[in-house]
């Protein structure tokens, strides 16, 4: 009883909060929300030209999301030119616009771009229903757009529930084929079961807090009472972002839904998803706990060196390539992890080498499912010995394939040495034995990663091919422009854009504002 | 100073939650042991908003709930399907990718 007259007085107090304080409308600088409210608006109305044209307006329907994106990606620009207004800040502090969340703004417009580049024949050509799909990728997108920028715990929940609820329709796209069932299905699942723990952890840290501002909650946890609540508030929310960037040992889901999900989608949920997954991690940890380096480091230490260990061995032995992708993707995302398991003395550095790695394994994993995609068109299989005779009848396909191995092995000069290199250098800069050691680990698993890759392309390159079949391959224009922005972008930022790149990713410390 | 007691309630939720996630093999059920979980969140959120006097524990609460809404719709609809199209929703019958 007295429990609840308690309850009773306290909402009575909460309510007479809100009545004091007359409404004040916030603040809004229309131009730093300017990327988001131009999807908002461009997914509006691909949905009403879709209900408005139906059958008739089907076929321009891929192209007018991808303008979409592009005439999105149009405000990012003008705010990177506006330099000294940034950061940007709304809603005091829960909502922020700087460097760092404009480039990755720039990255997941990009991807989303291409993405539905890689979308368009797929979709027109098998029986499916295409309209929404744009849509629900358009809503995906504005998801990862809202979480560069989040930096509130609700902000950050309603983000990354934006970016995977349109996913898990997405993912069970093919309704009458069993496995792409399955494939939702079991991505569903995780994906709110790894919500609901994410949920009980940030519970836990509003609690302690009394905010949900992520500075907020590290001004209190350096304060430093309560460490055992702290600590399990942590590790649940470490373990619910590991389901999303499928960390071992959460990432049972990412191959069988790669595997059933249609491929354009799988490369969405690789790259973009994925990508979505370490920003929101970037940000609760950087901004949230800086001063908990010494329960976050080991955690990461831990999380990083199985990732990429588990996902490398598993890899070599897949005879499917996308599958092999997904273990691949997974090993990647350990690389990812690694510089969190030193962030606590350099935090920026931390952060660019993470943010150099999203943007070059975006543009090298997409440009992979993109080879993958042309040649099913041909060969209907994603068998790894489906690829022999490649280079025969389809040299060109071949090449870009041979650079984004390359790149994926961390191969000089195309993209992917130089964001293994960065994170080696956070790594070993600090000397601690416990960089050093995870640096090991991660060069000795960039030797096991070299041996899968260069089996398919020992495939194509020498092995003939499986029925003789030496016929051209189609290549759709949608397809080959989306080859062409990720065969340059592997290229230049291995080689001649590596001193811009590193400008624009050379991050302040995100904690400042 | 009474805050235990719903804390308490709430771990026990969740555990039970959790517990009916990694058991039941009926989709609908490992849904409902979601929302088990979500739930146990809301209570965490809604005593700790009131012991801290502080309202935006009981937003945070109304965006879950409305959030976990729409994720149960998607994952209803998710469930019809494979319903429709192997008349189970034995979650452990869905093994045809493996590997």
């Amino acid at each position: 009883m007295i429990g609840a007259n308690l309850l009773g007085s306290s909402f009575g107090g909460v309510l007479a909060q809100i009545e004091q304080t007359p409404f004040v409308r916030p603040h809004i600088d229309w131009h730093a929300v300017a990327p988001e409210l131009v999807l908002l608006a461009g997914g509006a109305l691909v949905t009403v030209v879709d209900v408005i044209g139906l059958e008739k307006v089907r076929r321009i329907i891929p192209s007018l999301t991808s303008l979409v994106f592009l005439a999105a990606f149009v405000p990012v620009l003008t705010l990177w030119n506006q330099q000294g207004d940034l950061p940007r800040v709304m809603w005091d502090g829960a909502y922020v616009v700087d460097n760092y969340s404009l480039v990755l703004k720039g990255l997941f417009l990009l991807s989303g771009y291409v993405i539905v580049l890689l979308s368009t024949n797929y979709m027109l050509e098998g029986d499916y229903y295409d309209s929404e799909y744009y849509q629900l990728i358009s809503a995906s997108v504005l998801g990862m757009l809202v979480m560069t920028s989040a930096r509130d715990l609700v902000s950050i929940f309603v983000a990354i529930e934006l970016v995977s609820i349109p996913a898990y329709l997405m993912a069970a796209w093919r309704k009458r084929d069993l496995k792409s069932n399955e494939a939702g299905l079991k991505y569903m699942l995780m994906g709110v079961f790894a919500s609901a723990l994410l949920l009980y952890g940030m519970s836990l840290l509003y609690g302690m807090a009394a905010s949900t501002k992520l500075t907020d909650i590290a001004a209190a946890l350096s304060i430093g009472e309560s460490k055992p609540i702290f600590t399990l508030a942590i590790v649940f929310t470490v373990v619910g972002f590991g389901f999303k960037v499928s960390a071992v040992p959460f990432h049972t889901w990412a191959p069988d839904t790669y595997e059933g999900a249609p491929t354009p989608l799988t490369a969405f949920l690789a790259v973009a998803s994925k990508a979505a997954g370490f920003v929101a991690l970037l940000n609760v940890v950087i901004i949230g706990f800086p001063g908990q380096a010494d329960v976050v480091e080991p955690l990461m230490w831990v999380l990083a060196a199985a990732t990429m260990t588990v996902g490398n061995l598993i890899a070599i032995r897949q005879t499917n390539i996308v599958r092999m992708l997904a273990y691949s993707g997974v090993a990647q995302a350990g690389y990812m992890l690694a510089p969190l398991a030193v962030f606590g003395d350099r935090p920026g550095q931390a952060t660019s080498a993470v943010v150099t790695y999203l943007v070059i394994y975006a543009a090298m994993n997409l440009g992979a499912f993109a080879v993958v995609i042309i040649a099913a068109r041909k060969t209907g299989s994603g068998e790894i010995s489906s690829y022999g005779g490649l280079f025969n009848y389809a040299p060109g396909l071949t090449v870009a394939m041979t650079l984004f191995l390359f790149s994926l092995a961390g191969i000089p000069p195309v993209g992917g040495w130089y964001a293994k290199f960065e994170i080696f250098r956070v790594l070993t800069d600090g000397g601690s034995g416990a960089g050093v050691s995870l640096a090991i680990i991660a060069a000795v698993n960039s030797v096991f990663a070299a041996f899968y890759y260069l089996a398919i392309l020992k495939q194509m390159w020498f092995m003939p091919a499986p029925d003789g079949d030496h016929s051209r391959i189609s290549i759709p224009p949608s397809l080959q422009a989306a080859l062409g922005v990720t065969v340059f972008v592997t290229i230049v930022t291995g080689s001649v854009l590596i001193g811009p790149l590193s400008d624009i990713t050379k991050l302040a410390d995100l904690a400042l504002p | 100073m009474f805050l235990n007691q719903f804390l308490f309630l709430a771990a026990i939720l969740f555990c039970i939650g959790v517990y009916g996630v990694l058991t039941r093999k009926n989709g609908v059920l490992v849904l409902m042991s979601i929302e088990l979980i979500l739930n146990a969140v809301n209570i965490n959120l809604v005593a700790f908003g009131s012991f801290n006097q502080d309202i935006a524990g009981q937003v945070f609460a109304l965006f879950i709930i409305a959030v976990a809404a729409a994720e149960v719709g998607v994952g209803l609809a998710i469930v019809l399907l494979i319903y429709r199209n192997r008349r189970s929703i034995d979650v452990s019958e869905a093994d045809l990718l493996q590997g």
